[in-house]
């Protein structure tokens, strides 16, 4: 089927199985391959990407539910130059393995996106559906908080 | 190569529903992982997620009538469930996480059938209606005669489930969800529990409703627990008496998430914290 997607402000329209996963039409059709496969099923959260605003697995939504919607990946996050959360997370040594951490982009962003001054808690509650095997979270949740505050500025 | 219709009216759905044999889906999120692990795509697909009508939730009467496409996230958000069905709104907090939340459709846990679907032992214990649609017309099943067995429900091929009536909690009422499971977010349920209850100054249980998930082939009403309890005053020998008939009403297994011994013990203690509320 032909679907149409506007991806980072990017029209595109592929020709697909209606069943392929966003997230495979993504990195194999549009070439974009910032959003990461982890798990495959919706446990680890390194597909995540906004489709008109919600944030999601993109593992787990076939294209054809897609088609028309707008969606963010983590290449969207930066208009030329790094976002204060991509920056705050450069500064806090938030990345190790790195496979994580562009769903974690997209997490923190939904979460600031709704609510600019989260706290701690509220911090890890928006990044439980985020799986990160190297960091501990500490510098993750780190991170997110100094983006947070960097916003109040 | 297989056939997806997407549709944007019920009536469409209806027809091909009719005509048909199709597998239904909704926010994928239980679907799209048995095709990940391998499972072969189904021929032919019915894609309902565009069906906005199905996104309601309105008050009428005594109920909350919430459509089958809503999702947690909605629910979590809605002033109305909030009030009426507080519950409900426990239940869908534990979903996944967020991304699940945004995704999967309280419909979707109801035909999905698992027997650890977080949100069905609220709807067990709220004795919701389930609305059923077809080509026929409208009919409502109750919640607690829609499951036949593991994952087998009455919902005929040629239908789709619409929406659930579930009653307004009183304002004596009070509700707890518990569930047990490796952590909050994510994981799957080793037990889950609603409870309804109102109980009076005396401590005296003028009515009770037990629902529970993850301890039986099918979602589960503890009726016996709950007529030991009825009428009754909570004392500390009722509540011992509780958590034994409990934990032996319940037809646990062991499995990749727990043990049987576990889950009877821990579905007991629950019992037991909940009545040590009043």
């Amino acid at each position: 089927m032909s679907v149409q997607l506007n991806i980072n402000n990017k029209d595109y329209v592929v020709e697909v199985a209606p069943m392929k996963r966003l997230l495979d039409v993504l990195r194999e059709d549009i070439g974009l391959t910032g959003t990461k496969e982890g798990c495959g099923e919706g446990e680890c959260g390194a597909c995540s990407v906004f489709i008109d605003g919600s944030v999601v697995n993109s593992c787990l939504v076939p294209v054809c539910q897609t088609n028309g919607s707008k969606i963010t990946t983590v290449e969207g996050l930066s208009n030329n130059e790094l976002s204060k959360l991509q920056q705050a997370f450069i500064d806090c040594n938030a990345a190790q393995c790195g496979i994580c951490i562009p769903g974690m982009l997209i997490a923190a962003q939904a979460l600031l996106d709704l609510n600019p001054n989260p706290s701690r808690g509220e911090i890890r509650e928006a990044i439980a559906g985020n799986l990160c095997r190297c960091t501990g979270y500490m510098k993750i949740v780190d991170a997110i908080e100094i983006a947070a505050t960097a916003n109040k500025g | 190569m297989n056939t997806v219709y997407s549709v944007k009216e019920l009536n469409e759905a209806y027809k091909i529903l009719s005509q048909e044999s199709v597998k239904v889906i909704a926010g994928g999120t239980d679907l799209m992982v048995f095709y990940s692990s391998g499972l072969s795509l189904p021929k032919k697909i019915l894609d309902i997620w565009q069906l906005n009508e199905l996104r309601n939730i309105n008050e009428e009467g005594d109920y909350l009538k919430i459509g089958s496409l809503c999702t947690y996230t909605q629910l979590i958000n809605d002033e109305r469930v909030k009030h009426f069905a507080p519950c409900l709104v426990s239940a869908s907090k534990t979903i996944g996480a967020v991304q699940i939340q945004n995704r999967g459709t309280l419909g979707g846990n109801i035909v999905n059938g698992s027997p650890a679907g977080d949100s069905l032992p609220v709807l067990a214990a709220f004795d919701v209606k389930l609305e059923i649609g077809s080509l026929n017309g409208i009919r409502q099943v109750p919640f607690n005669s829609f499951y036949t067995g593991y994952r087998q429900t009455v919902l005929a091929e040629n239908e789709l489930l619409l929406g659930i009536l579930l009653p307004k909690q009183k304002d004596r009422e009070k509700s707890e969800f518990y569930k047990v499971g490796t952590r909050a977010a994510q994981a799957i349920s080793k037990v889950v529990i609603a409870f309804r209850a109102i109980v009076n100054a005396e401590k005296k249980i003028e009515f009770i409703a037990i629902g529970l998930g993850s301890v039986a082939p099918t979602v589960i009403r503890a009726t016996k627990t709950e007529t030991l309890l009825n009428g009754a005053e909570i004392t500390f020998d009722l509540i011992e008496q509780a958590r034994v008939q409990l934990s032996q009403e319940i037809v646990p297994i062991d499995d990749i998430r727990s043990t049987e011994h576990y889950r009877r013990v821990v579905t007991g203690n629950l019992i037991a914290k909940f009545l040590r509320v009043f």
